[in-house]
């Protein structure tokens, strides 16, 4: 074992303390000198064409600066996914345009004197709508005669893409290898069903804040809470048509983001607001506007069909998803790609296998990218389907489940079949636990003791129930990072990523990695992230890539620097290169005996002799995507009485490679475990019979607090990943998709009853142990 | 309107709207230690102190705090010389994305004033206005805990 002197450390993240101090360090926290203050206005129809806006009262308001309409903004389609260019989302939204898609569409922007004024003028503002048959079921989205949300430019970057807005159709992906139907004809029997996962919020504790204001050269700064600060900036250049070079996007530190923020929401119009004024401009969202004018997670119809020989062999696989886009496309074809891209790969050894997934527009809240990315929604059905077909059989599924997963040094076609934006690609495991994940978790959780023991205590009744599920670390071929590395005299070290730290700690595991392969402490490095103006490119914080793909820049970018360091000592040792070894904050020269400390060369490099600075740049894109895996195990409490599912216990156990930083490695399952069980059990958006959100509140969306807590066990089982930086793969997405199905599974084992339908409120519970006569 | 406000320690002439809540008040003035989550009441991101009583600053009209002082995270503690809780929050992984850390803070802090070595179940309960969507809450109640023997050790 290595002697790492960073690696596998509790750092503690290099942020924290001032965040724990409360310094001013998130978007609002930055004061603009007298800025303008917007505030829009909100379609209240779900469907509709704009006959006619006058906004003459509005525009005459004392204090109103400002007001834009699809009148006087640019006409310019895109897509508010931040993603790389060319971005695999359709081309679907204006800034503002003739129709209304959604309860909560853009209809007009005010920029007032003060946030009350823009408020109010915002009221004046005098909407004449044609109302059109609004589409809320996604069953009816691509019959003949449904309302057709896109019917004008709309289009898609990607040739290959199909996209058929006629039909609602924001993407189909469909594959297939071997030949289901034989297998199907060979199988024992077949076992299909129909899981439904649903809308529902990031809530992400601070919502979207953007700031705009200009530099000294006049320049366009924007100050926004973002994952994708790089997109941000090329995505405003290209539709307000400012140069892009003309345009700094700093990120601050984000209030959490878990896909809310890999989306370009705000910044063309906050920009625009400022660019027409020239004045500092900015907003700061409501939580009602996060919850019904943001996005959500994609909600989604799975339908699972498996052929299965009475010895447990899977012979067939059918899936048939319908995943619901809402209103626009962002994210929508690479969700549902992901359905079946990070979900199929697991039971690899399925020789005949059929994937159809449509994702389809409806006039309903915009769908985005959310922590799990797709996986989430295709693991609910997928692990509920093996617990059924295991139960079947009358063999244990953890035990079947460590038989038939994706091994090390194996494939699976789905590799070749899906990519994200472009085709996908052969890859090879090349680091798997997830056999040793099951174990531990099992033991933990009790397994063997408690699997179908029926324990009953009034009306209350106990089971448990698994799940498993993979990810990925970036999207390969895709997915870049940068990094620039330089030296200061002391030996300390300034780092520069475009890597976009939103509460994950990237920015602390950076640093460990720079600082293990210079050999130095890691408070020995100075890091500064995201912002285009300072640091190198990255794509973002998306697709669990920072530590993978980052890291690789960041391990790449610091051996070269300690490779500068090499050799201005061996310039000033007078020995060759290769007789140097590069020790802790020091160069050492063994045969003599001598020694440099990096402050030494440091000095020599500034002052001495052919000087010069000490610093180097990297950027890592990879071939590959290594999998992270996970088990999560829970055990539940089903009041049959009332339907009150209470998780007792989730126990998780996560091979993320080689941990890097032990606490904020669990603090990352913990976290998406928790918001999986909150998502799985009561987060929901209830709407009305006109698609309205009816509970736009954190006291009628319920998210768990301290109080709602089951215990919660995270395992953390080390693997090495040989592409990995220092062995790591990625840990941020992959155990949000594994406590709903894990309880879910857990409720059968309890009481005996199928939740097909998320979330698992008392209602559904209740409704479901009735129609199955429970107790 | 116009009154004094005694804020950490130090009274502030401040401006406010008759109808301004505590939070704006706060953050209008420079105090951005005080987050806004939701407004609404919920979410504990606003926590302050009100003569060292826990409140969400979103739901107090300015006008109604008089004489009674305003602690905020900043009170407490500085990056330069931190409270043993902050201190607590750092070391035991309980900062993630920080904009619940303020607030959990003071929650933290009014725990222990009132309950220098509370069980699991009383931070749980004393933690319940305050959300967190990074941690899980493990954390967090990790750092409760080693705040209780820090706090304790200074003493």
């Amino acid at each position: 074992m290595t002697d790492y002197i960073n690696i596998g450390k509790n750092k503690e993240k290099v942020d924290a303390l001032a965040l724990a101090a409360g310094e001013p360090l998130f978007a609002d926290d930055f004061a603009l000198k007298d800025p303008l203050h917007i505030a829009f206005l909100y379609s209240p129809h779900a469907h509709a064409k704009i006959k006619s806006i006058d906004t003459v009262e509005a525009e005459s308001m004392p204090g109103v600066a400002l007001v834009l309409t699809y009148k006087n903004t640019p006409r310019v389609l895109y897509t508010s996914a931040g993603q790389s260019h060319p971005e695999p989302s359709p081309y679907d939204m204006y800034m503002f345009d003739e129709k209304v898609r959604f309860v909560g569409d853009r209809v007009a922007l005010v920029a007032a004197e003060s946030e009350e004024i823009a408020k109010e003028a915002v009221k004046k503002i005098k909407v004449e709508y044609e109302m059109l048959p609004a589409l809320f079921d996604i069953e009816e989205a691509e019959k003949d005669g449904a309302p057709v949300l896109h019917d004008g430019e709309e289009h898609v970057m990607i040739p290959s893409a199909i996209y058929r807005p006629e039909k609602n159709l924001a993407a189909r992906i469909a594959f297939l290898y071997g030949d289901s139907q034989k297998g199907f004809e060979e199988a024992d029997f077949v076992q299909e069903a129909t899981y439904y996962t649903h809308i529902a919020s990031h809530c992400a504790l601070e919502t979207h804040v953007t700031k705009a204001t200009f530099d000294h050269y006049g320049r366009l700064v924007l100050i926004t809470s973002t994952q994708v600060p790089f997109h941000a900036r090329r995505i405003v250049s290209n539709i307000l048509g400012i140069p892009l070079g003309k345009i700094r996007v700093i990120k601050p530190r984000i209030g959490g983001g878990f896909g809310s923020k890999q989306e370009v929401l705000l910044e063309p119009y906050v920009a625009l607001v400022a660019w027409r004024t020239k004045r500092p401009a900015q907003i700061v969202t409501s939580r009602e506007e996060y919850f019904v004018s943001g996005r959500t997670r994609h909600a989604m119809r799975s339908r699972i069909k498996m052929g299965v020989k009475n010895d447990g062999t899977i012979v067939a696989m059918e899936i048939d998803d319908l995943m619901n886009a809402g209103a626009y496309g962002p994210h929508g074809p690479t969700v549902l790609a992901n359905t079946g891209a990070k979900v199929l790969p697991l039971f690899n050894k399925i020789e005949n296998v059929s994937f159809y997934a449509d994702c389809v527009y409806t006039n309903l809240p915009v769908g985005g990218a959310y922590r799990g990315y797709g996986a989430t929604q295709g693991f609910f059905g997928l692990n509920q389907h093996i617990d059924h077909i295991t139960r079947l059989l009358g063999i244990d599924m953890a035990e079947f489940v460590k038989k038939w997963h994706i091994k090390t040094g194996e494939t699976s076609e789905v590799f070749k079949a899906i990519g994200e934006g472009k085709t996908g690609h052969e890859q090879v495991v090349t680091s798997c636990k997830l056999s040793e994940c099951i174990d531990e978790a099992a033991r933990v959780i009790g397994w063997k003791e408690k699997r179908g023991a029926k324990r009953k205590e009034g009306d209350k009744c106990y089971g448990v129930g698994m799940a498993v599920a993979t990810q990925g670390s970036g999207i390969p071929l895709i997915d870049m990072g940068g990094a620039h590395i330089k030296m200061n005299e002391d030996g300390s070290f300034n780092l520069y990523v475009g890597a976009t730290d939103i509460g994950t700690g990237s920015d602390t595991v950076l640093a460990q990695i720079a600082a293990e392969t210079l050999k130095v402490p890691s408070e020995k490095i100075i890091v500064l992230s995201s912002d285009t103006d300072l640091t190198p490119y990255d794509v973002g914080a998306y697709a669990s890539s920072t530590t993978y793909v980052s890291g690789n820049a960041v391990k790449r970018c610091a051996q070269k620097v300690a490779e500068r360091i090499m050799e201005v000592a061996s310039e000033m040792l007078e020995c060759p290169r290769e007789e140097l070894t590069l020790g802790v904050e020091e160069v050492s020269h063994v045969k003599s005996g001598r020694s440099l400390s990096f402050k030494d060369v440091a000095y020599y490099a500034f002052y001495a002799k052919n000087q010069f600075q000490i610093e180097e740049s990297a950027s890592f894109v990879s071939p590959v995507s290594p999998f992270p895996f996970c088990a999560t195990f829970a055990e539940v409490e089903v009041d049959i009485k009332t339907g009150i599912v209470r998780p007792l216990k989730v126990v998780t156990a996560m091979d993320c490679g080689n941990v890097l930083n032990p606490k904020l490695a669990e603090g990352q399952v913990e976290g998406a475990v928790l918001n999986g069980v909150s998502f799985s059990l009561c987060e929901e958006y209830l709407f009305d019979e006109k698609g309205k959100m009816k509970n736009p509140s954190f006291w009628d969306y319920k998210v768990y607090k301290t109080t709602d807590l089951p215990e919660i066990v995270t395992i953390l089982v080390p693997s090495f990943e040989e592409y990995g930086p220092y062995g790591a793969k990625s840990v941020g997405e992959v155990a949000i998709n594994t406590p709903g199905p894990a309880i879910a599974n857990a409720i059968y084992d309890a009481v005996g009853i199928r939740m097909y339908d998320l979330p698992m409120t008392p209602e559904r519970v209740l409704k479901a142990i009735k129609e199955k006569g429970v107790g | 309107m116009k009154a004094s406000f005694n804020i950490n320690g130090k009274v502030h002439e401040l401006e406010f709207a008759p109808h301004a809540r505590l939070l704006d008040l706060l953050r209008d003035n420079g105090f951005t230690e005080v987050k806004c989550g939701c407004r609404e009441g919920f979410c504990g991101a606003c926590s302050v102190l009100l003569d060292g009583e826990l409140v969400n600053s979103c739901m107090v009209y300015a006008a109604s705090v008089g004489e009674r002082k305003i602690t905020t995270v900043k009170g407490i503690g500085s990056i330069h010389e931190p409270h043993p809780i902050q201190e607590a929050f750092v070391e035991a992984g309980a900062v993630q994305c920080g904009f619940c850390t303020p607030g959990m803070v003071l929650a933290t802090y009014a725990l222990l004033q009132r309950n220098p070595d509370p069980t699991d179940e009383e931070i749980k309960e004393a933690l319940d206005g305050n959300f967190c969507r990074c941690t899980g809450y493990v954390k967090i109640i990790d750092a409760v805990k080693l705040a209780a023997r820090k706090v304790k050790e200074n003493d």
